[in-house]
């Protein structure tokens, strides 16, 4: 192959500019291209529907199984709503480890320095990776907690009691898990890019959800009861229930603060990627 | 053009960029050549952005990578690691970052296709060869279609066919214009690439200049001189400024002065010469004078052999 006859590069005129610079929707584009062309989106986001659907298939069938049998305190507090989102432990380890590769998988696989040779201003990849993951995050998130109701009340049928997104409360518990998802998707997100490593990524986001919980109730009562509400998993869980809960904050105000978690770890991760070597 | 003024990069207490000052050219290929660990992938990451200088700064076609509009229009480079996700495809890898600069989509095909990829395109990147992979990055480098191009070690673990495809790529794109500027530790692929070259040591400077002048200054080169009158004429030479050393064959070899000043020389004291024959250093060698200080990574010795012995 000769390249001196005919030139790579002569056939786009020279000095064709677009004008301006590169923007931020250019950025968003090809961030959606990387997330759909990398099979681990793909799985990550079937798995967590798939299995959402099937624990809370699983956790309604259990009940409505029981349901003869059941001691009649037990039928009184059983909360039907909640119980179809079961899936919601599930699927925030599936999410958030997708949010943490999101940006560790940059750096892993070396793409980190293609991305930043065409976008050298990095606090705009960062956003754009937010933008676009962020609204994946959300649909799929919702589709999976809108899904996980539907089927879950399908399996309790009569005499087990169910609810209807009219329920009160139903409603704003099943778009609450949508968003405690995208949510918490996108603090692993910032956990990602403050780390840069996908294994130290995945295990610090684990920790916060699940060991968290464990060191706080090894904790004097006193003062497991006031940290136990800025506990991540413990917000999830009130948005689910959808009761007020002691020692707890109200669903909007525990979602505000799982916001303010997220909005911290992506700032600290934005003033590291500008600070640090690629 | 590049531009390098005082570029200085520090890991730690390690200096692995020492106040760096050279300007790339456009128009000709610019060989960067340094021993391991000289600090070459670490200046090519300064020049792109990814690293920040510790001191002094470099700046494309006048700015600052980081402020340039469009830097894939600008500047394309291959670097040392390779920077491709291996779960994408080639072809996703491509248009990803023709989408983050606003290329359009056909010059992705079309570079597939120069770089030989196409019937590939669509597989996942991390099934590829060395080679491949080398051909991927060198597609993304011509993305844009930048005038200013850096390659770190582009040839490495390309087959014969791929090192000359390479070689005349770099040439054709130097021609038409642009800044091309590549780095190896092998001075012989330079010697055949390369118009000028940049040679760094330990972080440090050590020469810039064009392929051929790198042979009339080494010390390595000398002219062999044989004659009946021999005494007379190394008197001569000596007496003239010369540094000459008789060898054991009977011949002198003469550094220090040309070839036609030693031969007016000798016509000045009658005598005759047998043999008047400049002997010129290869460039691999002229490059390891050069570097010989500033080579951190030395093999060892193999065990049993007399010390200085193997050179
Ligand atoms: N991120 C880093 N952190 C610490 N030290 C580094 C880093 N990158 C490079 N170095 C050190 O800086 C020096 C220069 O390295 P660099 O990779 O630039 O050399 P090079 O000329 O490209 O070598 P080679 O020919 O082996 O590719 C080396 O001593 C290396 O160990
Ligand atoms: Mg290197």
């Amino acid at each position: 192959m000769t390249i001196a006859a005919t030139s790579p590069v002569a056939t786009v005129p020279r000095r064709q500019l677009p004008p301006g610079r590169y923007r931020l929707t250019d950025l968003m584009r090809s961030e959606w291209t990387k997330l759909r062309t990398v099979r681990s989106t793909m799985w990550t986001l079937g798995i967590m529907v798939v299995v959402g659907i099937g624990v809370s298939a699983l956790a309604t069938a259990e009940t409505r199984a029981h349901w003869s049998t059941m001691p009649p305190p037990t039928r009184l507090g059983f909360n039907p709503v909640s119980t179809s989102l079961t899936p919601l432990f599930f699927a925030q380890l599936a999410i958030g480890v997708l949010g943490v590769l999101v940006m560790s998988a940059e750096y892993g696989t070396g793409t980190a320095r293609a991305t930043f040779a065409a976008a050298p201003r990095r606090v705009q990849v960062l956003l754009a990776k937010t933008a676009v993951f962020g609204v994946v995050a959300l649909v799929v998130s919702e589709v999976t907690a809108f899904l996980s109701f539907f089927v879950g009340q399908a399996m309790l049928t009569a005499p087990a009691r169910h609810a209807t997104l009219a329920t009160p409360g139903a409603l704003r518990a099943v778009v609450g898990m949508g968003l405690y998802l995208c949510v918490i998707s996108l603090l692993a997100l910032g956990l990602g890019t403050i780390l840069r490593h996908t294994a130290a990524g995945i295990s610090v986001f684990v920790g916060v959800l699940l060991v968290l919980p464990l060191i706080a109730r090894a904790l004097p009562n006193s003062i497991y009861n006031s940290v136990l509400r800025f506990l991540p998993a413990q917000i999830g869980i009130v948005i689910i229930t959808n009761s007020s809960r002691a020692h707890s904050f109200s669903v909007w105000v525990g979602f505000s603060v799982l916001c303010c978690y997220a909005v911290a770890a992506l700032v600290i991760g934005g003033a590291l990627l500008v600070s640090r070597d690629v | 053009m590049i531009e390098a003024r005082g570029l200085t990069k520090r890991y730690g207490d390690k200096l692995a960029v020492d106040g760096l000052t050279f300007d790339v050219r456009p128009g000709v290929v610019t060989g960067f050549l340094g021993p391991n660990g000289a600090g070459k992938s670490t200046t090519m990451r300064m020049v792109m952005g990814l690293d920040a200088p510790s001191a002094g700064g470099v700046t494309v076609n006048g700015r600052h990578y980081h402020d340039l509009p469009w830097p894939l229009h600008e500047v394309g480079a291959l670097l040392e690691a390779k920077a491709i996700h291996p779960g994408r495809s080639a072809r996703a890898h491509l248009q990803m970052l023709a989408q983050a600069n606003r290329v359009p989509g056909r010059r992705v095909d079309e570079l597939l296709e120069l770089v030989g990829l196409t019937s590939v395109a669509g597989r996942r990147a991390g099934k590829f060869s060395l080679g491949m992979g080398q051909r991927l990055g060198i597609a993304a480098a011509l993305l844009g279609d930048p005038d200013v191009l850096l390659f770190d070690e582009p040839v490495n673990g390309l087959d014969p066919d791929g090192i000359r495809w390479v070689r005349n790529l770099l040439k054709g794109l130097a021609h038409e214009g642009r800044t091309v500027f590549v780095s190896s530790h092998l001075m012989s692929e330079m010697a055949l690439t390369a118009d000028e070259v940049i040679i760094i040591g330990r972080g440090k400077l050590i020469a810039q200049r064009p392929v051929g002048d790198l042979l009339d200054q080494s010390a390595l080169g000398f002219v062999r001189v044989r004659s009946p009158q021999m005494d007379r004429l190394v008197a001569a030479l000596d007496a003239a400024g010369a540094s000459v050393t008789v060898e054991d064959d009977g011949s002198a070899s003469v550094r220090a002065m040309g070839a036609a000043a030693i031969g007016d020389l000798a016509a000045d004291v009658h005598a005759v010469l047998h043999e008047l024959s400049p002997q010129s250093a290869s460039l691999e060698e002229a490059y390891m004078e050069l570097t010989e200080d500033s080579i951190e990574y030395h093999g060892g010795q193999p065990v049993g052999a007399p010390a200085g012995g193997i050179r």
